[in-house]
């Protein structure tokens, strides 16, 4: 992907999404979709552009809630806050 | 300012789960409660100590936060007092940054942004024990170099290690005027936080940080635990095998109370001359606390699994298990920590509410907290159960077990329902919060949890010898006067003040199948719920004849009641809606007598509807 995933008025491709990975998968952020106090708590947790994460668990039936990691450290999400989350 | 009058005025701020709690309990020799969960401390709490200079420092422990723009009320608390926007509490003169050493980027990025608020700021790196023991290495120096601030490691959990941190605070000086709050400070925006991460990440760089690699240990535990399947089944099978253990481990020291109580009524009674001061003593004081007394080694077993779940890391991911079902009735996933705690006791659970940050969210969680059966019930609960089940076993199972947990079953089964219903009447929005860290495991700290069980008994045996006791004598009092007239036939209880209160009460309890000694019971219950045990050892003490009182008291409400009404004080108590604690810490969480009102009566409606059904459907089957 070619686009500069820090930039996040250039989403490089905002279909990606973190909750269509399967377990196991790793991928890096590119950026974190909305603009409120959800989407502010990812930032902070190190949802950030370039941050590496995997996904370690989710939760029968519908994939909700998902266990991710991210730099060193370990959030169970529910689904509606990781489909924030753009995958580079 | 000599140094032997300053007092230096410290705050601890960090992420949640960094051991700040731990570490505060280590300087100030308090035993604030601990836990490996985000989200216990939810208050303030200032403690004081004094280092060997004769220094003073008031030491303060705050929420745990990932930034100073909070999310939630107990979030706001540390900002609020970083900021010296408190009424009546002076800004703190020196910050303490806890990080957790096994994960420092976010500790780090919150340091960035603390060092903001202009205050002298000092770092420690906690849990360096673990660190060390996972081969982690850090260059202290340069961190320290780049943050401007020092940088120190700290094993809270051990004696001495907080002594490198009491040694850095020393060498502080205490400003001679209280500081100002910050001009012009402003919440960081989102871009600046991104930016903070950048930095952290850089700083960390250089001082060698390596991001720690998940163990495979830890990789495989989390893929059994948090299995659907697998670790749903862990799950049940864990809270089945405490409940067994609640009712097989206990029975043994059970009953060699019992047999202490029960000599030590008997030693009275042969000691003192027949009168007044034997019957309080006997009937009142020994009778009624005795009979709650007895239920120590079943509340001890309890909390000696909870502690140890709550050390371990597990509980967040039992959170994560049920956050569907807590999802589907619309609760928020950060209810689950609070609805938790309310197993040991409502009122530390109604307060943990606070990190719930959807307001209609948290008003429910509030509402149905109680009906999380606490460990006040338990003593009832094995009363009863004592009474009315059978000692069966079915291979690995007793009965008496399994009905215990389909009591706290019933519970949970309650609270959602009722959340479910509250969602259908006031509606709810479908997106909660749940973003939980879900911290390392780790094996629980024996030291610690002996501490913790000594806790729970002392408070348990405080209560017995302080409330309980009052209230025994109290009613001792209401259940012997006035005499009864000359001549009278029943029971002197019959006549006395509690007797005809009791009486008058049975009518409206009469269609439930609860009879006056029932309804006597449940009035002093109302202060505390273990009470209402203690309150039938005394009505029965006074109201049998010498042989009734020395057996137990299971053996004679067996005897007593019907199975039916014994099955429907169970089914009142999984509701038990007469706490009055629990209400008064309500009323203030939520400013008012709304909720608490709310809660009374939809609690009264549920047990008395439950227990009617209890009594009439078994004496339906048992005729
Ligand atoms: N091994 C180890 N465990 C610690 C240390 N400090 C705290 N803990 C544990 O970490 C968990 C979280 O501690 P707590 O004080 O409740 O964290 P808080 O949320 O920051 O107040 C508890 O299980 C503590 O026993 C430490 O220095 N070493
Ligand atoms: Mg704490």
């Amino acid at each position: 992907m070619s686009a500069d995933p820090s930039r996040a008025d250039a989403p490089p491709d905002s279909h990606r999404r973190l909750t269509m990975l399967a377990v196991g998968d790793r991928a890096r952020v590119a950026l974190v979709l909305e603009d409120d106090p959800i989407s502010r708590r990812l930032i902070e947790v190190g949802f950030v552009p370039g941050a590496a994460i995997e996904v370690i668990a989710s939760m029968w039936p519908a994939a909700d809630p998902l266990a991710i990691r991210v730099g060193g450290s370990t959030f169970a999400l529910r689904r509606h806050e990781a489909e924030r989350i753009v995958i580079a | 300012m000599s140094a032997e009058t300053a007092e230096l005025r410290v705050a601890l701020v960090g992420l949640p789960n960094c051991g700040k709690t731990a570490l505060f309990n280590r300087l100030t020799g308090s035993r604030q409660k601990v836990a490996n969960y985000p989200g216990v401390t939810v208050e303030r709490k200032e403690g004081i100590f004094a280092a060997a200079s004769g220094r003073r420092y008031r030491l303060l422990d705050l929420p745990g936060t990932y930034s100073l723009k909070p999310t939630t009320l107990d979030e706001a608390i540390t900002r609020d007092v970083a900021l010296g926007r408190v009424a009546h509490e002076p800004r703190p003169e020196t910050i303490v940054l806890v990080a957790d050493a096994t994960h420092l980027p976010l500790s780090l990025r919150l340091a960035l942004e603390v060092r903001r608020l202009g205050l002298p700021m000092v770092m420690v790196l906690n849990m360096s024990d673990v660190a060390r023991r996972r081969g982690f290495a850090i260059d202290r120096e340069a961190l320290s170099r780049e943050l401007g601030a020092p940088v120190l490691e700290t094993v809270a959990t051990r004696s001495g290690g907080a002594d490198a941190l009491i040694a850095e605070l020393e060498r502080l000086a205490v400003p001679a005027q209280p500081l100002a709050s910050p001009a012009g400070w402003q919440e960081p925006t989102a871009s600046e936080v991104t930016a903070t991460h950048a930095e952290a990440a850089r700083m960390l760089e250089l001082a060698g940080y390596r991001e720690p690699l998940r163990s495979r240990a830890v990789a495989m535990a989390d893929r059994i635990l948090m299995n659907p399947f697998a670790g749903m089944l862990i799950l049940a099978t864990l809270l089945f095998f405490v409940f067994q253990a609640v009712f097989s481990w206990a029975a043994w020291p059970m009953d060699l109370i019992d047999a202490g109580v029960t000599a030590l009524a008997e030693l009275v009674r042969g000691a003192l001359p027949d009168g007044p001061l034997r019957s309080l003593l006997a009937d009142g004081v020994i009778a009624g606390v005795g009979s709650v007394i007895v239920f120590l080694p079943q509340i001890v077993i309890l909390f000696a699994f909870i502690l140890a779940l709550e050390d371990s890391g597990y509980l967040p991911r039992a959170a994560y298990l049920l956050d569907r079902v807590m999802g589907s009735v619309g609760l928020s996933g950060r209810a689950f920590i609070p609805l938790l705690s309310s197993f040991a006791c409502a009122i530390p659970g109604i307060m943990a509410t606070r990190t719930i940050p959807n307001l209609r969210d948290r008003i429910v969680t509030i509402l149905v907290a109680p009906l999380m059966t606490c460990s006040a019930r338990l003593p009832v609960y094995a009363l009863l159960i004592a009474a009315f089940i059978p000692q069966r076993d079915f291979g690995v199972f007793n009965l008496q077990g399994l009905v215990l947990f389909v009591l706290y079953f019933a519970g949970v089964a309650s609270a959602l329902l009722v959340a479910w219903v509250a969602k259908l009447i006031a509606g709810g929005q479908s997106n909660h919060l749940l973003m939980l860290e879900l911290p390392d495991y780790q094996w629980p700290n024996l030291r610690n949890l002996a501490l913790g069980l000594w806790e729970k008994t002392r408070v348990f045996l405080a209560r017995a010898g302080g409330i309980i006791l009052a209230l025994m004598v109290l009613l001792w009092f209401l259940s012997t006067y006035p005499a009864p007239p000359v001549g009278a036939t029943g029971p002197a209880i019959e006549y006395s003040f509690a007797g005809q209160l009791g009486k008058a009460l049975a009518i409206v309890l009469a269609p439930i199948g609860f009879n006056w000694q029932i309804a006597i019971a449940l009035i002093p219950g109302l202060a505390a719920r273990e009470v209402a045990v203690g309150a039938l050892g005394t009505v029965y003490a006074l109201s049998g004849d010498e042989e009734a009182v020395s057996t137990a008291l299971s053996s004679v409400i067996a005897s007593e009641w019907g199975l039916a009404t014994g099955l429907a004080l169970l089914a009142w108590y999984v509701f038990a809606p007469q706490c009055l604690a629990t209400l008064a810490v309500v009323r203030r969480e939520t400013n008012g007598w709304r909720y608490p009102l709310l809660m009374l009566v939809y609690l009264f409606a549920l047990a008395y509807l439950a227990a009617f059904v209890t009594y009439r459907v078994t004496l339906a089957v048992a005729a």
